[in-house]
Formats: C-alpha cells, structure tokens, sequence
C-alpha cells in the first residue's frame, strides 16, 4: 500500500499531465462530432461578452462596406419583386399574407475564423432570440453555415468553411444534386462533390441549395463553377467559387423551418417501422 | 509562490488571453498564419515555481483560448505538453546553470533564449496543429502550418521578452 502511495507522489507531475492530456483530446474529439461541444464553445455569456464589446468597437470601420451590401441586396430584392408583380396577370396577393414554411431572424456576427480548418462563427442571438440548434444561416450573397450550438443570448456556427460541413446543394440549370465540402485550401472555394458525369457541367454554372434537407430552404445562391475535373467513381470533382466573401460578415439571417419537427417525426416513424 | 508573483501572473494570464483572442487571432497573414503569443505566459513562469501548479495553470489557459476559439481541446493539450516538457528543455538550452538555480530569462545569452523559445514553440504548435487538422493525411499541412506559425510565434515572443525586460532593470 506504502509503495503504490510512494508511487503517486513520485510520479505526480507525469499522472496529472496524462490525465489533463486525456481531457483534452477527449474535448477534441469530441468536437469532431457535430452536436455534442457543448460545454467549450464561445457561445456564453463570457466569452459572447468579450466578442460583443470587441464587435461594438470594430464596428464603425466597417459600416460603409456593409450600407453598400445591404443597398445593393435591397435593390436585388426590390427588382424581384417588381419581376414577380410584372409576371402576375392578377392583382398579386399581399405577401405578408401568404404562408410560408421558412421564418428569418436577423443577427450579427460578433466572432469570425476561416483560417483554420475547422471554422466557426459567434453570432449575437441565442435561445432567447428564439435560435435553435441545426437552423442554417445565410448572408445577403449566399450561405454561411448552420447553428451547431446556442446559449442564453449567443450562439456558435459550423462555417461552411470547415472539414465536417457537407451541405446538399444542386446545379441551378439542370437541378442535379451534389454535397458542398471545403478542402481548407482557400476561404473563398469549396468542392462540390458527388455530382453524377452525366449532369452538364459548365464554367460559370450557378449553384443553389437543394430543398432536400429542412435546414436551407430551396434555391439560396451558393456560389458559380470556377474549375471541374472528372474523379474517381464516375463523378465530378468541382471547384465552387463561393458568391459570399467569408472573409468579412457581419449581418446575417437565421432560417428557421416551421416544419421541422413534422418532418423529423415523420421520418422517425419510418425509421422505427423498418427496424 | 510570493503575493506579487501570484499578482504579476494572475495580470500577464488575463493580458495574453485578451491580446491572443481579440488581435493575434484575427491577423490571418498569408490567409491562415496566426502567431501564438499565449505560451510566453508557460516560457516565462518562475523557473523555481512549483511544476503541479504551472500543469495545472496551463491546462487552464489552454482552455481559455480553446473556448474563445472553439476548437475542443487543442491549445489546452499543446501547452500542457509544453509546461511538462519545459524542465527538460530548460536543461539542454542552459544547460549546468540551470540546476544551480542560475538563470533568469532577461539575463541569459541571447543564442541560448532563442534555443530555449524555438524548441518550446515547435513542440506546442506541433500538438496544435497535429490534433486540429487531426489527420496523417495532411501531415503537410500539419509542418507548413508549424513552421510559417512558428517562426511568426518565435519572433513575437522574442520581441516582447525585450520590450519588458528593458522596463525590470
């Protein structure tokens, strides 16, 4: 007994670095898996603070950047609209009237990497804010990620930017399906993967969202084809400029699909019949 | 420890933490080297200071900075692995005149500082980035990160231990 309490005291410094070492490998881990980081993620109340204050300072500099980006979103929008009023032979609906499955929050983004090859965002808004874990989030040009985990009144994001995310996304012309991955070599290209070689591929081809998962809704700008080569398993290997600078974000919406828990439950029945 | 030991520590963990994540974690020179000045706070700790504490201290800054950046438990693991090491290393850069309780970090050749920074630098990036991109893979990824990184850390490091000790003599 004598020799085994020698034996910890001797051997104390070693068996506190391997078991301190163990923590954190298990932390890594277990930040590999997408729902589970919930105790070591930006979004609390500290950590969410610091950034704010931060956010609140650096601000100012960017605000003519950011008045132009929303002016020229506006204008987009506004040129939509006036398309769709045009197209209408009968006096249209009033919008706000019309149901939708999506709803938009608005939110800002206080914390933001893309150089490592796990990216994350911190954003101002968290459960109070009505957030919820897996709503996607989007940028006035395109997609930006999807919330993978919230706190009282902040919340983080998987960056598209980051070796986990697979996002499904389709070719705008001929509605092929395909999943966005990001090999970590540039901020501003991912690969499109998984694109059958049958599909027309050209350069310059828009890609969209897919409506195939309830997280994004359907046809979201994701970025145009820069380069494409035929891989293994007779499927494309595509570059996607993205359409949304990752670099600099600031405003950005949160997506929230009314019907998710409907479809959830229903695929689980499914699910559970077939076992 | 000493009153103004656990001040002068408590003060230096808090600044490193705030200068990493607010400025040293957003400089993104060449879109993806960031220096990591944080470990001068394991380089600098009283050399004659209780080596538990300093695992523990260190384990806890890692940590800091892992929740400041979301990345799990990397920097927690890399300067744990550094705070360990670091009697060893302390050994081969200034050799006999450490076991005599000799040296203090302003006052040693510059040569055998720099050795000292360079090979703690190393080992803590190349912990960092081994269980970030976590993949044998990448292993090139993994050196070309530790090295541009290194070299901006080494430097940074270099630089603030003359600006503060210019202040202490």
């Amino acid at each position: 007994m004598q020799q085994i309490i020698f034996f910890f005291i001797r051997n104390k410094n070693f068996l506190l670095f391997a078991l301190l070492f163990l923590i954190s490998v298990h932390l890594t881990i277990q930040t590999h898996s997408f729902h589970s980081n919930t105790y070591v993620s930006s979004a609390n109340v500290v950590t969410g603070g610091v950034y704010s204050v931060r956010n609140d300072i650096t601000d100012y500099f960017g605000l003519e950047n950011e008045n132009e980006r929303l002016a020229n979103e506006n204008i987009r929008l506004h040129t939509q609209i006036e398309r769709l009023r045009n197209a209408t032979p009968v006096p249209p609906p009033d919008s706000s009237l019309l149901p939708t499955k999506f709803q938009f929050r608005g939110a800002k983004v206080i914390n933001n990497t893309y150089s490592r090859s796990k990216n994350y965002l911190t954003l101002n808004k968290g459960i109070s804010d009505g957030l919820k874990i897996d709503m996607g989030v989007i940028a006035s040009n395109g997609i930006v990620g999807i919330v993978n985990n919230v706190s009282s009144r902040y919340a983080t994001v998987q960056s598209i930017l980051n070796t986990e995310s697979q996002i499904n996304v389709k070719l705008k012309k001929s509605n092929h399906f395909g999943s966005l991955v990001w090999n970590t070599k540039e901020p501003n290209t991912a690969q499109l993967i998984d694109v059958n070689r049958l599909a027309p591929v050209q350069f310059g081809d828009t890609i969209v969202t897919g409506g195939k998962s309830t997280i994004f809704p359907e046809g979201i700008m994701v970025g145009t084809i820069i380069d494409f080569k035929v891989g293994e398993n007779d499927s494309y290997q595509i570059d996607v400029k993205l359409s949304n600078d990752m670099t600099s974000l600031d405003h950005v919406y949160i997506i929230e699909n009314l019907d998710v828990t409907e479809i959830r439950s229903l695929e689980k029945e499914v699910y559970n019949a077939e076992q | 420890m000493q009153n103004s030991d656990f001040l002068l520590n408590t003060v230096r963990f808090i600044l490193l933490v705030l200068v990493q994540v607010l400025v040293l974690n957003h400089v993104n020179f060449l879109g993806y080297v960031n220096p990591y000045l944080y470990v001068l706070f394991i380089l600098v700790f009283p050399l004659d200071g209780n080596k538990t504490l300093l695992l523990l201290l260190s384990f806890i800054l890692g940590l800091t900075i892992d929740i400041f950046s979301n990345s799990g438990g990397v920097h927690a693991a890399a300067s744990i692995t550094i705070a360990y090491i670091r009697p060893v290393v302390l050994k081969f850069a200034f050799g006999v005149s450490y076991e005599y309780n000799m040296v203090k970090i302003n006052k040693v050749p510059a040569n055998e500082r720099l050795t000292y920074i360079v090979v703690l630098v190393v080992l803590h990036h190349l912990v960092l980035f081994s269980l970030e991109i976590f993949s044998f893979s990448h292993i090139l990824l993994i050196l070309k990160s530790t090295l541009f990184s290194g070299i901006f850390s080494t430097i940074l490091v270099f630089c603030t231990l003359l600006l503060f000790s210019r202040k202490n003599q």
